[in-house]
């Protein structure tokens, strides 16, 4: 891990935007730390409506402040004051004061809701752009940052960071500003009063701030543990729920028992442990808050005589030395979130940097209807990450042909096809479709004229109709059902519990792999466009609907250009023409009949796959 | 979305009942802690309001005769600085032990439920595990858990307070009987203010949880499906769905902010208005010369001390209803019976090769029927072949045959015993079942095949010989003590296949159900593996075949078709039906490439 990054580092002079933006991507634990304020700069940048946001808050601070120091101060007036040392009643003062206090207390409470109200809906205005606004980056990056790995990094990034940074707006923000306007302003106070008296309690409670740190050091540590136990005994958990029937019919549950009850111990364990820094912490800021009282009880009293110390100013004192307590025991526990939120921030506007590589043009080219012609010249591709993984690829796809893509896993077959839909750009070498360069046509165009059904078959959480529609949102029912009959699908359809208008479940997932993928064909159906790419589901199809997807795929091949990465035998037969992939090269293109003839890597395939189906 | 809906259905008091039957729960399981955590909270409380009389008390001995007639005293100086530092370091004890003692009994009730709620996904039957993923049964014990476990922290909290609000208040009565009124004003205002804000907040700060969930949803489901939406140009479609799903949230958290802001300066501004009635009335009494400075300073320091303790009472009161649904979700899994217990029963056989006969079998799910009168006998020596359309059944019965669920009707019997009547240990010595997924755990090879088991090493070298996995386990770096899994070696789909297969092989069973346990083993190989296997003549094999090659390997077949036996005999006779014919050639379209 040290290792890479330090890689990345040196050579980020040489390779320039592109290895800096892999960093930003992927420092999800990194330990490198970016300063506060240049977190902040940039911060502001992105998020200019947070400076409204710090100027609410700083006068929500002033406002709470005066509420906090006004009894104070009207305890020392009216014990000074309004006693008048003992020599009788001063009423009229006294109603006075109080009536003021009164109204500042009344004051504050309807000061503080309005600018609590608009700051909450600044912080939430600000938080809900910025998630917009890296999320449609996000969707916009090149399918060479969507990979499988960083799925879960770029789903952090508009989910938990994001929540991190707004449960920060929520509270760490406001407490810094507003214990930092108290704390400041309780000092002040207390300077007016006595000076002398104010160093002292700033001389006590200033070793607080090493010991908290030292504290939140090891709280940070613990909880770090705690996490890892955690995740242990998920794992263990996971393992044993996984492993269910292997584990009844070998009889090892009690090893697993034991595998749990030891994961669980440690958990708790550790749990306890860091829980005690935290029950700590209550006791030093008991002590600290003790000793200042003391402390100011005490050089009070020596000193008081001489300054000119009046009795209400000292029990004034004393109060505002309770008062201070609270603001730096919330600073305190803010301190740790602070790093967290700061560096969640640094995160989510890091991936604002990284390139958008697919610009659609302005002013593109329209395709015209009808099956498509594609003609790759020299196209070569590697992921920012990685290695090469297509070289120098020339091939000519003609019009309304049906072409199977073939190799192994890792032959950059896959890749092929998703550039030709250009869910990403080559590095080099064009890709013409009738003659226009895929990159000069518009989007639009585009998206009705080629059209890609991925492997896994992937559908929304709505009904089936929803789906298909996708395809061309401004059909109707009627042509939704079309598209399944002329697919030969319409029996499928009523078999379902609720025909086109059943849900089909998170990413699909009620219904199987093969059901997903004719309801992708339906879609591509409707859609109708010139050049259909298909990958073929690997896992296992159950026969009967294996059979309606061949079916439903010859008819959906019918008067287009279709491209299909095959993954069984069937395809490459029927095909007019077979490319076969390996190691990113071209290595034979030709009809399955000639290619199975000669003495090739497809030959070889071949041979593989009839022993895998016939007999050996 | 399930959760709100039930928060919503029951009222208020059921949830407060409900949480305390949760407090009682873990009372039981952690007394001590409790009881000391309680202590804690109680020493505080005492504590603070000892605080507030040294302070009364340094104000009229110290403070007034030195600042306002210059006596000082300071034997009695020194005495207050040591009583006030110790005061405050009790406060901090007690605050220590209620938060450490809290964590005792947290941490200690989540292991104890976390171990029963362990002990039930051991225990219970395949049946429940094909019920419920992976992924819910993961989150009961870890998110469930910390959220039922929250509602254990009010009772030391609350209890601590309530000692607080009693007895701040018979200080006051001691103090003056007229000061004792004002509080007895305050603090019912502010526990109801409390309340009130508490019941109010539930709904919208639920709404907010819901929100962040279903939005966090949305972006996995988009990001998941990255590849459909950029390839029909939906991105923008999606940025939209998400702006709605993230206004919500923006929605119901704008609405806990203006709770946030009417209650939360009121409920601290409260106990100032106290004080200023305090000041008001108290000059008056002092005037009077029926209170003293000091008595006065030490009524308005018990003010300050009391709203805080009130409001972290209300916010636990506030997270007691997703407690109880949490712990709800848990009890659901603890409160199953286990119908499989003492399952295997303790007779022994002494017949060395056995037919295994399935008799009647039937089994059912809810009101489904997917097995219905299954009956076949495999004779010992015999290669069987188990085939059929998908969802016909044929894990269900690799299910029963390896102990997994009971069939609702029907046995499997093992030479003239049934199944269930044969100690375990010898069923395991005769009969083996390899299953689809080959599971492998994050452990050595060597104790993947022993799962605990007591053979030597020799055994697993011939089960692996067998299963054609020796020579690649031996070039392993570590050969069989190299760990395998996430920290370790990661195999191919087929290399994990063989070393499932050897962990049913180890120790020679006489009967071998291979349920489809060699699908993505290369088609030489397996015929290698069976051969294998033939070499001993008494062994049975039943394997669940997806293959052309493997069918024609078999002596026989069993057709099994809408939870039937529709037909038995050899390949060749069976191809003449044609639903058997229609799915071989099913099978042979859907031989994958790669």
């Amino acid at each position: 891990m040290k290792q890479q990054r330090f890689i990345r580092r040196s050579t980020r002079g040489e390779v320039g935007q592109d290895a800096q933006a892999i960093t930003q991507i992927d420092n999800d634990e990194s330990d490198e730390k970016t300063g506060a304020l240049e977190v902040l700069r940039r911060g502001l940048e992105v998020s200019p409506e947070l400076r409204s946001g710090a100027a609410l808050t700083v006068m929500m601070a002033l406002i709470v402040a005066a509420g906090s120091l006004a009894i104070p101060i009207l305890i020392q007036q009216i014990l000074d004051q309004g006693l008048n040392n003992g020599n009788g009643l001063r009423t009229g003062f006294i109603y006075i004061s109080c009536s003021i206090a009164i109204g500042i207390i009344t004051f504050v409470v309807f000061a503080q809701r309005a600018t609590y109200n608009r700051l909450v809906k600044v912080a939430e205005t600000t938080i809900l752009e910025l998630r917009i606004r890296v999320f449609r980056h996000l969707q916009k990056l090149s399918l060479a940052d969507h990979q499988e790995a960083r799925k879960g990094i770029l789903t952090a990034r508009v989910t938990s960071d994001i929540e991190t940074l707004s449960q920060f707006a929520q509270w760490g923000a406001i407490a810094w500003i507003v214990d930092s306007v108290i704390i400041l302003g309780t000092l002040l106070v207390m300077a007016i009063y006595s000076w002398q008296l104010t160093i002292a309690v700033i001389a006590i409670y200033i070793p607080i701030i090493p010991i908290l740190k030292a504290i939140q050091r090891q709280q940070f540590i613990k909880y770090r543990d705690v996490r890892e136990a955690v995740s242990e005994t998920m794992g263990e958990a996971s393992e044993a729920i996984t492993a269910a029937p292997v584990i009844r019919s070998y009889g090892y549950e009690e090893s697993v028992r034991k595998k749990l009850e030891k994961a669980n111990q440690s958990q708790y364990k550790r749990q306890i442990k860091a829980h005690k820094f935290f029950a700590l912490l209550a006791p030093v800021m008991d002590a600290f808050s003790a000793l200042a009282i003391a402390g100011v009880i005490v050089v009070g009293s020596l000193l008081g005589p001489d300054i000119g110390l009046t009795s209400g100013e000292m029990i004034a004192f004393v109060f505002l030395t309770t008062i201070l307590v609270a603001p730096i025991w919330e600073l305190g526990e803010v301190l740790d979130q602070t790093q967290t939120a700061l560096a969640g921030w640094w995160k989510i506007i890091s991936v604002l940097d990284v390139p958008i590589e697919v610009i659609e043009p302005s002013n593109g080219r329209e395709l015209s209807k009808g099956p498509l012609e594609i003609r790759v010249d020299q196209l070569s591709f590697s992921y920012r990450t990685g290695d090469q993984v297509l070289h120098d690829i020339n091939v000519l796809i003609p019009a309304g042909s049906n072409v199977a893509v073939v190799g192994e896993t890792g032959s950059g077959k896959t890749t092929f096809v998703k550039l030709l839909a250009r869910l990403a750009d080559p590095i080099s070498g064009t890709i013409k479709v009738n003659g226009l360069p895929l990159e000069s046509i518009e989007m639009t165009s585009r998206h009705e004229s080629i059209q890609m059904v991925p492997q896994d078959g992937f559908l929304f959480d709505q009904t089936i109709y929803d789906n298909v529609l996708f395809g061309k949102p401004d059909s109707n029912e009627e042509d939704v059902m079309k598209a399944f009959e002329s697919l030969g699908l319409s029996w499928w359809v009523q078999k379902l519990p609720n025909g086109v208008n059943t849900q089909t479940g998170p990413r699909g997932e009620r219904l199987s792999v093969g059901e997903r993928q004719l309801v992708a064909l339906a879609r591509a159906q409707l859609a109708n466009p010139g050049l259909l790419i298909l990958d073929e589901a690997t896992s296992a199809v159950d026969p009967e609907t294996e059979v309606a997807l061949v079916s439903a795929l010859d008819q959906l091949s019918q008067g287009r250009t279709t491209i299909s990465v095959a993954h069984r035998l069937s395809t490459a037969e029927r095909s007019d023409m077979v490319i076969v992939f390996d190691k990113g090269h071209i290595v034979e293109i030709g009809s399955h009949h000639w290619l199975s003839q000669q003495d090739g890597v497809y030959a070889n395939l071949y041979k593989s796959w009839i022993g895998n189906t016939q007999s050996v | 979305m399930d959760t709100s809906a039930r928060q919503k259905e029951i009222p208020q008091e059921r949830y407060f009942r409900r949480g305390l039957n949760l407090i009682r729960r873990s009372f039981r399981i952690r007394p001590v802690s409790h009881v000391v955590a309680i202590a804690g909270a109680c020493l505080f409380s005492i504590s603070a309001v000892a605080l507030t009389r040294v302070l009364g008390h340094a104000t009229d001995e110290i403070i007034i005769p030195n600042l306002d007639r210059d006596s000082l005293d300071h034997t009695e100086l020194w005495i207050v600085f040591i009583v006030i530092i110790s005061v405050g370091l009790s406060r901090g004890l007690g605050a220590f032990l209620r938060r450490y003692f809290l964590a005792g009994a947290r941490y200690g009730t989540e292991l104890v439920w976390r171990r029963q709620l362990f002990n039930q996904y051991l225990d219970l039957p395949m049946s429940f595990h094909r019920r419920k993923s992976a992924g819910e049964l993961l989150a009961h014990a870890d998110n469930d858990m910390m959220i039922a476990s929250l509602a254990l922290m009010p009772l030391a909290f609350t209890v601590g307070t309530l000692f607080l609000s009693i007895i701040a208040l018979l200080n006051l009565f001691l103090i003056h009987p007229t000061i004792a009124c004002i509080a007895l004003v305050l603090f019912p205002l502010l526990a109801g203010m409390n309340q009130s804000y508490s019941k109010r907040v539930v709904t919208p700060a639920s709404a907010v949880q819901e929100s962040v969930g279903s939005t966090s949803g949305l972006v996995h489901e988009s990001f998941d499906g990255i590849l459909v939406i950029k390839s029909l140009g939906r991105s923008e479609a999606e940025v939209q769905r998400l702006r709605e799903s993230a206004s919500q949230i923006r929605k119901h958290r704008i609405s806990v902010g203006r709770l946030r802001a009417i209650f939360e300066p009121a409920i601290f501004a409260l106990p100032n208005f106290g004080v200023i009635a305090l000041l008001m009335i108290g000059t008056w009494l002092i005037d009077k010369g029926s209170l003293t400075i000091g008595e006065l300073v030490s009524a308005i320091a018990l003010f300050g001390i009391l709203a805080f303790p009130m409001r972290i009472a209300g916010i636990f009161f506030e997270e007691l209803p997703r407690s109880v649904v949490a712990l709800d979700r848990i009890d659901e899994i603890l409160e199953l019976e286990n119908p499989m217990k003492n399952s295997f029963g303790t007779k022994t056989t002494t017949n060395e090769s056995l037919k295994l006969e399935i008799k009647g079998l039937e089994a059912r799910y809810g009101d489904q029927l997917i097995l219905d009168n299954i009956n076949f006998t495999i004779e010992p020596g015999e290669i069987v072949a188990l085939v059929g359309p998908t969802g016909v059944g044929k894990s269900t019965i690799a299910d029963m045959i390896g102990g997994l669920q009971k069939p609702t009707a029907g046995h499997v019997l093992l030479g003239d015993m049934r199944l269930e009547e044969i100690q375990a240990q010898q069923k395991n010595q005769i009969l083996a079942v390899a299953f689809q997924e080959s599971f492998l755990f994050a452990d050595t090879v060597k104790e993947n095949i022993l799962l605990g088991r007591d053979f030597e090493e020799n055994d697993i070298r011939a089960a692996l010989e067998t299963a054609q996995a020796l020579e690649f386990v031996e070039h392993l770096p570590e050969g069989i003590n190299t760990v395998l899994g996430e920290r370790g070696v990661s195999l191919s789909g087929g290399q994990r296949q063989r070393i499932t297969l050897a962990r049913a092989l180890v120790g020679e069973p006489k009967i071998i159900f291979l349920d489809d346990s060699t699908s993505s083993v290369d088609p030489v190989i397996e015929k290698k593996i069976l051969n294998n296997l033939r070499l001993h003549s008494d062994v049975s094999l039943l394997i669940v075949a997806h293959r052309l090659s493997t069918i024609k390997l078999a002596d026989r077949v069993i057709f099994l078709n809408k939870g039937k036996v529709e037909g038995t005999g050899t390949h060749e006779e069976l191809m003449e039906s044609k639903s058997y014919s229609t799915l071989i050639k099913a099978y042979e379209i859907n031989g994958t490439i790669r």
